[in-house]
């Protein structure tokens, strides 16, 4: 077994370790964080249903968003539904034999990549062209994007310039999941495109990524306006997730 | 106070580009150590300040999930940059929410996380020092907690509630806002805002009385403190005696007098507004609504009405039940809180009342939605019941009604600028800079439409636009209330 195939190994385990431990121990911080006063922004749903809809489409077609800003809307929704193709056609990767919904996506999800990498790069260039955005924008911003990017440009690379060897790349990552570790290939655009996405999934807990499991848990999305019906007590969270009795 | 230039209105609304810094010295008085001191805050800026801030950082946010994930989530999207108004009125950068919220994220992400810790210049994170306090107090002095950032952001981030974290750790180490503080401390010991005592306000009731009967010659009265009465209102001190407010608080009293409705005001609640809200206090807040409910339950009164007041509504229809609840002793079949639009419109819905809308055919009106109302409260039983019930109250009081743009009114409405705990001359500057979208947006409708007054309905919006309406080429009195319309318009007296 090759030195790299144990850095890998380890890098991932530490990885998937990483994520999982920090988002865990993140979300149920949130869960557990008292909401003091009832403060969702109104005009907001009056009940459990209303509020369950608000929130399905504030996460798949980015409601609030699109009021604001159709320029953002348009590159960040892009990103984000052709990042979600992507990763679901990287199960192929995952499985043994391959779920037929993930064959049949296959396709869809390398054109996929290439819309993903263009919002990429629009989110980034109004980080330089609007004088408002780059004012707020930290080294930490670019830093997000490009790696974002490179992990596009690096698996996009494997798919249309160098072919890597994908049923050894399988083979490690099934033997990853059954501890039946495998030889993974020494080649540059792969083992790039792994470490990246290894760094990915370890600051994910730690940085403005925490958006996703975060507006699950936004107050002001995700509470009833029923203030008269029902009082709100601040000891007892009334989460989407979790509505008191 | 520095000169300023007042902002020229361009016909379309348009997004400046950034001046960084121009804003900086907008600060209001500091309160003094015997006002901090009457509402449990140490007199002044304490030694070990920095460490108590940071602690109480730690402890607010544990405390506020809205705090922790509106701290976690922020990607810098953009979204926000171009919706306060205080942004727009200024071109000053630390006025987009974003940024204004990264005056308080870097100081957290120093402290609290990770990243901040070990690479601090990375994430933008930052010491807290002097210069962090002094920028604190200035730009979250320049914050009205209007909202409306938080309906644009994708994850729901509420300005308002950084800027209340902010004033309160502020608060907690001994640097105050004169203004807010000041009178948090007259409400407390009082009753109301402006410090006015129970024979006063009697005096002033009385006069009132003689006021409407001289002009319509029917006695219609301004109970105080009756015991048995059915109903309690909660109505802002400005009511008592400023312009154009007086003249809505003598609708409501028409709208009982018509009604057959018993009520009464109480002298020791005598003040819907409540500014520990503005600086983000809960004790404070918690002081001055369990004062509502002690004055019902010593009038023994049945329900509880509110007055025109924004973030009063907010306060009363969002908290008053978590804070002072609950409100078991009063008639079950009536919303807790009611607000005095519902009132009305419910009224107007069953024919209870008779009204000439020819009365205030000297008008063509525009509706103010205040950010409070709009933002964070609701009136009716349905969503959106805060944009449609005030606008068929006026409606059924005038003939000529016209709305301003869709972009500045029901979710989207602009502050007037003045809201927030900044309704004070000491940020004369920022209130006429901030008030600047919503008088574009009021110029477009005087100029296409023939508007000529502005029916607004909160104590904070009448009181900054009489003020401000001058600085635009306007006069004082363009603004007027819900209530004084209906006042107008109904038709005292009995069914023939």
């Amino acid at each position: 077994m090759s030195l790299l195939t144990i850095a890998f190994t380890l890098l991932f385990y530490f990885a998937t370790a990483t994520i999982v431990v920090g988002l865990v121990y993140r979300i149920r911080l949130y869960a557990r964080t008292p909401t003091p006063l009832r403060i969702p922004t109104t005009p907001a749903p009056i009940n459990q249903a209303g509020v369950v809809k608000r929130m399905f489409f504030e996460v798949t077609l980015f409601n609030s968003l699109f009021k604001s800003n159709k320029w953002i809307w348009l590159f960040g929704w892009v990103f984000h539904a052709a990042l979600l193709f992507v990763l679901l056609r990287h199960l192929r990767y995952f499985t043994d034999p391959v779920w037929s919904w993930v064959a049949l996506i296959q396709p869809l999800g390398a054109y996929a990549a290439f819309a993903m990498v263009a919002g990429l790069a629009g989110l980034w260039a109004r980080r330089f062209l609007v004088d408002r955005v780059r004012y707020i924008t930290s080294p930490s911003d670019h830093l997000m994007l490009a790696l974002l990017i490179a992990i596009g440009l690096t698996g996009l690379g494997m798919k249309y310039v160098a072919h890597t060897d994908i049923v050894a790349v399988k083979a490690f990552f099934l033997g990853l999941m059954y501890f039946d570790w495998q030889p993974l290939p020494a080649d540059l655009l792969l083992n790039l495109h792994l470490l990246l996405v290894a760094l990915l999934m370890i600051v994910f807990p730690f940085s403005k990524l925490l958006h996703a499991p975060g507006v699950f848990f936004s107050p002001t999305r995700n509470q009833i306006d029923n203030p008269r019906e029902k009082r709100h007590q601040p000891t007892q969270p009334s989460v989407a997730a979790k509505p008191s009795t | 106070m520095a000169e300023f230039d007042t902002p020229t209105l361009k016909p379309y609304p348009e997004i400046p580009p950034i001046e960084i810094g121009v804003m900086a010295h907008s600060k209001p008085y500091v309160a003094k150590e015997d006002i901090q001191q009457k509402i449990g805050f140490p007199g002044e800026l304490i030694d070990n300040w920095q460490q108590v801030a940071i602690d109480k950082m730690g402890e607010l946010v544990n405390n506020s999930r809205a705090l922790r994930v509106f701290l976690d989530s922020c990607v810098k999207c953009g979204a926000c940059t171009d919706k306060c108004h205080y942004y727009l009125g200024t071109s000053d950068p630390n006025n987009m929410p974003v940024a204004r919220q990264d005056l308080f994220r870097s100081v957290y992400r120093r402290y609290y996380t990770l990243a901040g810790k070990y690479f601090p210049r990375l994430v933008g994170a930052r010491d807290m020092d002097q210069g962090v306090i002094d920028e604190w107090y200035s730009y979250f002095h320049q914050c009205s907690q209007c909202r409306r950032c938080s309906v644009y952001c994708p994850y729901g981030i509420d300005t308002a509630e950084i800027s209340m974290a902010a004033r309160e750790i502020m608060d907690t180490i001994g640097v105050g806002q004169k203004y807010c503080n000041e009178i948090i401390g007259k409400a407390q010991t009082i009753g109301n805002n402006l410090g006015l005592p129970e024979p006063a306000l009697a005096d002033t009731l009385e006069g009132l009385e003689e006021d409407i009967e001289e002009e319509t010659g029917v006695t219609v009265r301004m109970p105080l403190d009756v015991k048995g009465a059915d109903i309690l209102l909660i109505t802002p001190s400005a009511d008592f005696f400023a312009e154009p407010h007086v003249d809505g608080l003598i609708g409501y009293a028409k709208v009982f007098h018509q009604a057959g409705m018993s009520w009464t005001l109480s002298s020791y609640a005598s003040e819907a507004a409540n500014f520990g809200m503005f600086i983000g206090s809960y004790e404070n807040m918690q002081v001055l609504a369990l004062r509502i409910r002690e004055a019902a339950l010593e009038l023994g009164v049945k329900r509880i009405v509110f007055g025109e007041c924004g973030h009063a509504w907010r306060v009363a229809y969002n908290f008053l039940n978590t804070l002072a609840g609950p409100f078991d002793f009063l008639d079950s079949r009536y919303p807790m809180p009611q607000h005095i639009c519902e009132v009305t419109y419910d009224l107007l819905q069953r024919n209870a009342l008779k009204m000439d809308p020819s009365a205030n055919d000297d008008m063509v009106l525009t509706f103010h939605d205040s950010c409070n109302i709009a933002r964070g409260s609701r009136m009716g039983d349905f969503e959106g019941g805060q944009f449609v019930i005030p606008r068929e109250v006026i409606k059924a009081s005038c003939n000529h009604f016209v709305d301003m743009p869709a972009d500045t009114t029901q979710e989207a409405t602009f502050c007037c600028g003045g809201g927030g705990g900044l309704l004070t001359d000491d940020l004369v500057e920022l209130r006429v800079k901030g008030a600047l979208p919503r008088m574009e947006a009021l110029k477009q409708v005087v100029d296409h439409h023939g508007v000529t007054h502005l029916a607004a309905i909160c104590a904070i919006c009448k009181s900054q636009f009489s003020k401000i309406l001058p600085y635009y080429g306007f006069e004082m009195d363009q603004v007027v209330s819900i209530h004084q319309l209906v006042s107008n318009a109904i038709q005292l007296g009995g069914e023939q």
